[in-house]
């Protein structure tokens, strides 16, 4: 059990707040030597607001930080690593077209007589690194040809010794990796607490929290709820502290669903017939009814993202053909697909969802606006109208519809996104990881959404790593693996059963 | 009360227009107490003349060619070529009203000297065909960008070099004196105002009209910011980039016509040169960003370039040699990358906030 009285960083009564949004209210946080600590709250509790505090990256209103007892005023993430303060975010931020080794050594790297690099002697440094992270692999092949794993990993070795951390800081370093990959990270993120390396770990995944953490630190709207030892919090207790509220709500789901069911139409809305794409994935047949969601389950880059990219038109299919609404059609493009009554949320929020710099409402009304064409321009109070009516209806936490999207929290975000596609009203909506890195109360929020749009009669395609999210949405579910569809499951299917398809066991 | 003035002064200072307003406002202050006389006008046979006058007039063509560049810029582009455009709108324009320089035997040598309205087609034509010419130069850019894939730098780099020979191609390279009255009445005529003002203010409202009244500003701005999200939602990024170009390029054209109506004269070889770094200039002093794109403002920009001219013409009238007028603008670059720069940003944002706590203290 670490002594928390021994805590080595330890920030007191942080305060911090954004225009329009106090993000940190008077908020302590520590952390010791040889101790995981854990960090958790709903999207928009401030996990992200402490963490760019601690690490420079912006600057308390109120309140000391203290490092190794003394109080210190860290000025910008450069000095944080001077202090021994590194941070590894979920997106690897190192050159994916130089190597292992250069990336590690970057800055640092060894000479021969004070002049040309010692390559030799760089790439057995940084296999040496690795090695001590158990990771053995080529140093000498470009970062980017690895899995995020892999270049997690690389980030963590170059944090260790660039600044010869003493604190290193996880930020959601597992949200893309598979299972295999996490218990790879926790083993060593358990080596480095050994070394007597303070860890701090933000997650959204509560196994995860009582797998490798020692104390977690709750926040919730900017408040810290309190720190307890993991051991000493149960799960639903946990779930409570950072909602605030009980989620019978969740477990009410299935019987919804079993209710939902009955108005799924005959007559399927969109038929796949073999569509496929060279190198992309093998072809699949795929039908969609009105008033049915459809589980799309299976590993990451199993092939789900690029079936849902095939029927939105993302990518133009090489082979089959596709049904919608009893028409055959064969022109493939996003804008086509709205016009056909088709939505795909995507799975990247940053890069393919959100446009950072324009309002909440140019957001929203983006996709119907792109459907109606260049020249029959939604009135601007038209526009002021549709968004407040989704800010309502999806709860979305935005000072005003002119906020621009970027400031609001990654949940939110998702919800105007959602938003974007809800009002271009499709017949079918395939959402491809909807509550990927949101927090739990969201995610609820938008399974029911899922399935109360079901009942409406529009179609659903339901995109998530998370089985059991996909089994409580779905009333079919197919399978993925190696970028084919392997089977499909309806009614009422054992989890392990799932499990096994996607793992590619036989049952 | 004291919240209520720090909202509005949050307020304009996030606005676009702020800082280049700022600008002028600054630059014409200095120019009242620097030199005599700088804001008089006078009335000459009903038409006003004088300094800001002379700041309208020289800082039409800039104007014009700013308002084109600022949908580029914004979609995350830039249009070098603007200044070539230029010089194959005024060459075409040219051959269209004196063929003698292709070759075209005209029966009396003497021909426009007797005739000097004639023109070889009809003005209407001679306004309209190099303006369509223009614009088509702006699509063959907007096509290597949007379908080709090409850096916008580079692509408008191959009309940039090549335009200017082609409108050298067009005229022979000869210098042409253009002798119409009409035509030189875009860049001379009066009617109170010179008329190439009522030009600008024309394109102005409709550029503002087709960009803020239709749905093509916010996809142009959509575009610029994240074009692949814009594609995911539906919008057809490789139109509205096209669409840029293209109307780019229809700016270009008309500045071609307003210069060369000015001069009265069609110099393939000197028309448009080094514009399409002052209109990059114009855009960029608006706020709209260079390189990243996205949001814009088409007053900013005309703006910008009013402050463009009115700098040189300041210059100018403090007695600075016009060769050196190219140092000046270099210090207005370095002014406005200092203004733009984050830090001096939030350190002006800042400054409204103390001044207004004092206050409140005292």
């Amino acid at each position: 059990m670490p002594d928390s009285t021994n805590d080595f960083v330890v920030m007191t009564g942080i305060d911090k707040s954004f225009p329009g949004v106090h993000a940190l209210i008077n908020v302590d946080f520590s952390v010791a030597k040889g101790e995981i600590m854990a960090l958790v709250g709903e999207n928009g509790a401030g996990k992200s607001t402490l963490i760019k505090i601690l690490t420079g990256a912006d600057h308390a209103d109120k309140g000391t930080i203290a490092f190794a007892g003394v109080i210190v005023s860290i000025r910008s993430p450069l000095h944080a690593q001077e202090l021994g303060i590194s941070t590894v975010y979920q997106e690897v931020n190192l050159c994916p077209n130089l190597t292992v080794a250069e990336n590690l050594l970057i800055g640092r790297q060894p000479r021969r007589f004070g002049v040309s690099i010692d390559w030799k002697k760089l790439n057995a440094q940084a296999r040496e690194y690795l090695k001590e992270l158990d990771v053995e692999i080529d140093v000498t092949r470009p970062l980017g040809s690895y899995s995020v794993a892999i270049q997690q990993m690389a980030a963590i070795a170059r944090a260790l010794i660039v600044s010869n951390a003493r604190v290193l800081i996880l930020d959601e370093p597992t949200s893309s990796l598979t299972a295999h990959e996490t218990a790879q990270l926790f083993k060593v993120m358990k080596k480095l607490k050994n070394e007597g390396i303070a860890v701090v770990f933000i997650t959204h995944f509560l196994d995860q929290v009582y797998a490798v953490s020692d104390r977690v630190t709750v926040l919730r709207n900017g408040t810290l709820v309190g720190t307890y030892p993991t051991a000493s919090v149960s799960r639903l207790e946990l779930i409570r502290l950072m909602l605030g509220r009980s989620i019978t709500a969740l477990d009410n789901m299935s019987a919804h669903k079993m209710e939902s069911s009955r108005h799924i139409s005959a007559e399927p809305l969109l038929v796949a017939d073999q569509l496929g794409l060279s190198n992309s994935i093998e072809p699949f047949d795929l039908s969609v009814h009105a008033g049915e969601v459809v589980g799309l389950a299976g590993l990451l880059g199993s092939g789900r993202t690029e079936v849902a990219n095939l029927l939105f038109g993302i990518d133009r299919p090489d082979n089959g053909t596709a049904v919608m609404g009893g028409k055959p059609f064969k022109d493939f493009s996003p804008t086509a697909s709205i016009a056909r009554g088709i939505a795909l949320c995507p799975e990247d929020r940053k890069v393919e969802g959100i446009i950072a710099d324009l309002s909440v409402r140019e957001n929203i009304v983006l996709a119907m606006q792109a459907g109606l064409g260049w020249f029959r321009r939604i009135g601007t109070k038209e526009q002021y109208e549709i968004a407040d009516k989704y800010i309502k209806l999806l709860n979305i936490s935005t000072p005003t519809a002119d906020q621009q999207i970027k400031n609001l929290s990654g949940g939110n975000q998702q919800k105007v996104i959602l938003a974007r596609w809800l009002a271009a009203n499709p017949r079918l909506l395939i959402l491809d990881e909807p509550t990927r890195g949101i927090d739990v109360g969201t995610k609820a929020d938008i399974q029911k959404l899922v399935l109360s749009l079901a009942d409406e009669g529009k179609a659903c395609v339901f995109i998530s790593s998370e089985l059991d999210e996909v089994l409580r949405t779905s009333h079919r579910i197919v399978v993925m693996r190696d970028r084919a569809k392997v089977t499909e499951f309806s009614g009422e299917v054992e989890e392990t059963e799932i499990m096994k398809a996607i793992a590619g066991i036989a049952s | 009360m004291n919240a209520r003035y720090s909202k509005i002064w949050g307020r304009l200072t996030e606005s676009m227009l702020f800082l280049p307003t700022m600008a002028l406002l600054l630059i014409l202050i200095a120019d009242f107490f620097l030199i005599h006389n700088f804001f008089a006008i006078e009335v000459k046979d009903g038409h006003l003349y004088g300094n800001l006058i002379d700041i309208l007039v020289h800082g039409s063509p800039t104007m014009i060619l700013a308002i084109g560049m600022t949908l580029v810029i914004a979609t995350g582009g830039v249009d070098l070529s603007v200044g070539a455009i230029m010089a194959i709108s005024a060459s075409v324009a040219a051959v269209m009203i004196n063929p003698t320089i292709v070759g075209m035997n005209l029966t009396d040598p003497k021909f426009f000297l007797n005739n000097p309205q004639y023109t070889w087609m009809p003005l209407w034509a001679v306004i309209i065909v190099p303006i369509v010419i223009a614009t088509l130069c702006g699509v063959w850019n907007g096509v290597l960008v949007s379908y080709g894939r090409i850096q916008p730098m580079v692509a408008t780099l191959v009309l940039m070099i090549a335009g200017r020979g082609i409108a050298q191609l067009i005229t022979n390279a000869i210098q042409v004196v253009i002798f119409n009255d009409t035509y030189a009445f875009i860049g001379n005529g009066y009617i109170i105002l010179p008329f190439s003002l009522y030009v600008v203010v024309a394109l102005f409202v409709c550029a503002w009209l087709l960009t803020r009244r239709t749905s093509i500003g916010l996809f142009v701005e959509s575009v610029g910011i994240n074009f692949q999200s814009s594609f995911y939602s539906g919008i057809n990024e490789k139109r509205i980039k096209l669409f840029a170009y293209a109307f780019c390029g229809f700016c270009a054209g008309i500045a071609g016509l307003v210069v060369t109506s000015n001069i009265r004269t069609s110099d393939a070889n000197n028309i448009g040169m080094y514009t399409e770094l002052d209109a990059i200039l114009a855009v960029v002093i608006g706020g709209t960003l260079l390189g990243t794109g996205g949001r814009f403002s088409l007053m900013g920009s005309a703006i910008g370039a009013l402050v463009l001219q009115t700098t040189i013409t300041s210059m100018l009238s403090f007695g600075v040699p016009a060769s050196a007028i190219i140092a000046v603008k270099a210090m207005v670059v370095i002014a406005v990358v200092l203004l733009y720069a984050e830090q001096v940003k939030s350190f002006v944002r800042k400054l409204g906030n103390f001044s207004l706590r004092r206050e409140t203290a005292q």
